[in-house]
């Protein structure tokens, strides 16, 4: 009985700690290139608020913020989030950097995307030529990205050549990697990968291809436990001078990840 | 073959390092599997006696179903336990989603079956002998159950060992009810995960065998205890 009433206590303990927990759900991609660690260790000296980061596709964040599990969501799908603010379930949406995404495959392109005049040619050459194409399909904010271009061509890829591995994009990279093959990716998440697979940038620079991170504040009026205050001083942090910062000095084996979005902080 | 090399110095260079983010993912895995093998422990082996112990109608099925519920898939308890806990559901004011606790919860749900059934197997093979020596010497229900326990003690610990193992090694329940949160819920499986995800093979296996290095010294540890306890068993009945 004992025991079991220091269980209980120790539970009330944990639930009312003293330094305020943010909950942030936040892209598997700036996980894997381990920005989110810096950002967490600065922001905890400056505020004494730990900011706990739950790193999953942006699909599940945004459904993870409807859910109101979490304070924050940190993502980049621009519509998804748009129908997450109008639908009332966030609030003071801030740009907060971009970066951009890439064709990556075996340096012998055998579709010939390397001389593809714009991306959604280079979609065309992969398909034609059945090379075989890496998916993430996650509904992550790459893999949307990926579905619109495909839909712009006008077709629902499928069959033999077309794999749907349903990872994050670290994994995804890894198996495409593997089997030789097309994939979609953004930079970053290539760039923190690039020694440990066998894969290059092919195409890149399509205009359709830049890739914008918004963070969201879960809407208190929804959920009236989420922390808007302190969700807020994070936002406030993360698109001020020094945030931006810390953003654009990030550096994985020598090279800028995230471009820092500090002109455009405005809904 | 190479990275398998480098993996095992990793491994050595990572624990005599005292590496930060090893040292509290093995601290979050240690803590969070102990508590949950001692609830299920303390939930199934009791369950598992009042199972043997009556003659009900259904028993034989509801053995079967305990025998079933071994081969729970860790993500559809992850899945399930998130109904419950997260903000829209039944337990969602408490907020432990994403706390060690949701974990904990997952792995008491994942371990008590096996905990139980395993016992419940060798109370059904045992040799009843002892229990019904003890009742006719004037022992109560209850402490005929005593007494069949210490004979049992060292089967008991086997299924303890192996509900441990179990809640030690798994990665799915930890990584959708933890949320695999750096330093409060990133355990040494879900951050094998996370560095596999990250093209870092050769620090995802030398955590693995950080891993299993635990899971050896705790073993050995049990056996110690389910040796020492197998002399004092004896010593019991001889006296």
């Amino acid at each position: 009985m004992k025991k079991v009433f220091i269980f209980i206590i120790a539970l009330l303990i944990s639930c009312s700690g003293n330094p305020v927990v943010l909950k942030m759900a936040s892209t598997t991609s700036i996980e894997n290139t381990g920005l989110t660690d810096i950002l967490v260790s600065s922001f905890k000296e400056e505020y004494d608020i730990v900011l706990y980061v739950i790193a999953v596709g942006t699909g599940k964040a945004l459904e993870l913020g409807k859910n109101g599990d979490v304070d924050l969501v940190f993502v980049h799908a621009p519509d998804l989030e748009k129908k997450f603010v109008k639908e009332g379930f966030g609030v003071s949406r801030r740009m907060v950097m971009f970066n951009d995404f890439v064709i990556v495959g075996p340096e012998s392109d055998p579709a010939g995307v390397k001389n593809a005049k714009n991306v959604t040619e280079a979609f065309k050459k992969i398909m034609e030529k059945r090379c075989t194409f890496v998916s993430r399909g996650d509904n992550s904010g790459t893999n949307i990205k990926e579905r619109y271009i495909w839909k712009r061509i006008g077709v629902e890829p499928a069959g033999p050549w077309y794999i749907e591995v349903g990872q994050g994009m670290g994994n995804t990279l890894n198996i495409a990697s593997e089997k030789k093959s097309y994939c979609l990716t953004d930079r970053s998440t290539f760039y923190a990968l690039e020694k440990s697979i066998d894969l290059q940038i092919l195409f890149e620079g399509d205009s359709i291809l830049v890739n914008p991170y918004h963070i969201i504040a879960v809407n208190p009026e929804k959920f009236s436990y989420v922390k808007y205050r302190e969700a807020k001083i994070f936002i406030d942090w993360l698109t001020s001078e020094k945030g931006q910062k810390l953003i654009g000095d990030f550096k994985r084996n020598g090279k800028q990840i995230f471009h820092p979005y500090i002109d455009l902080n405005r809904d | 073959m190479e990275y398998l090399l480098d993996s095992f110095k990793e491994a050595i260079y990572l624990l005599l390092s005292f590496d930060k983010d090893v040292l509290q993912a093995s601290r979050v895995s240690l803590w969070v599997a102990f508590t949950s093998t001692i609830i299920s422990t303390f939930s199934g082996v009791p369950i598992a006696f009042l199972i043997s112990f009556r003659n009900f109608s259904g028993k034989r099925i509801l053995i079967t179903v305990l025998n079933t519920l071994m081969a729970l898939p860790t993500v559809l308890i992850g899945l399930v336990v998130y109904a419950f806990l997260c903000r829209r559901g039944i337990f969602g004011s408490f907020g432990f989603l994403y706390t060690p606790w949701a974990m904990i919860i997952g792995q008491v749900v994942l371990a008590t079956p096996l905990i139980c059934a395993l016992t419940v197997a060798t109370l059904e093979g045992v040799d009843r002998t002892i229990e019904r020596t003890a009742v006719t010497l004037g022992a109560s229900r209850f402490q005929s159950m005593l007494a069949l326990a210490q004979e049992i003690k060292v089967q008991i610990i086997a299924a303890v060992i192996a509900g441990f193992g179990r809640v030690f090694a798994e990665v799915g329940i930890s990584i959708m009810l933890g949320g695999n949160i750096r330093f409060y819920t990133r355990n040494i499986t879900t951050t094998i995960a996370l560095e596999t995800s990250k093209g870092e093979f050769s620090r995802g296996i030398a955590l693995g065998l950080i891993l299993l290095f635990f899971a050896f010294t705790i073993n050995v540890i049990f056996q110690v205890l389910s040796g020492r306890s197998r002399i004092t068993g004896r010593s019991f009945i001889g006296a």
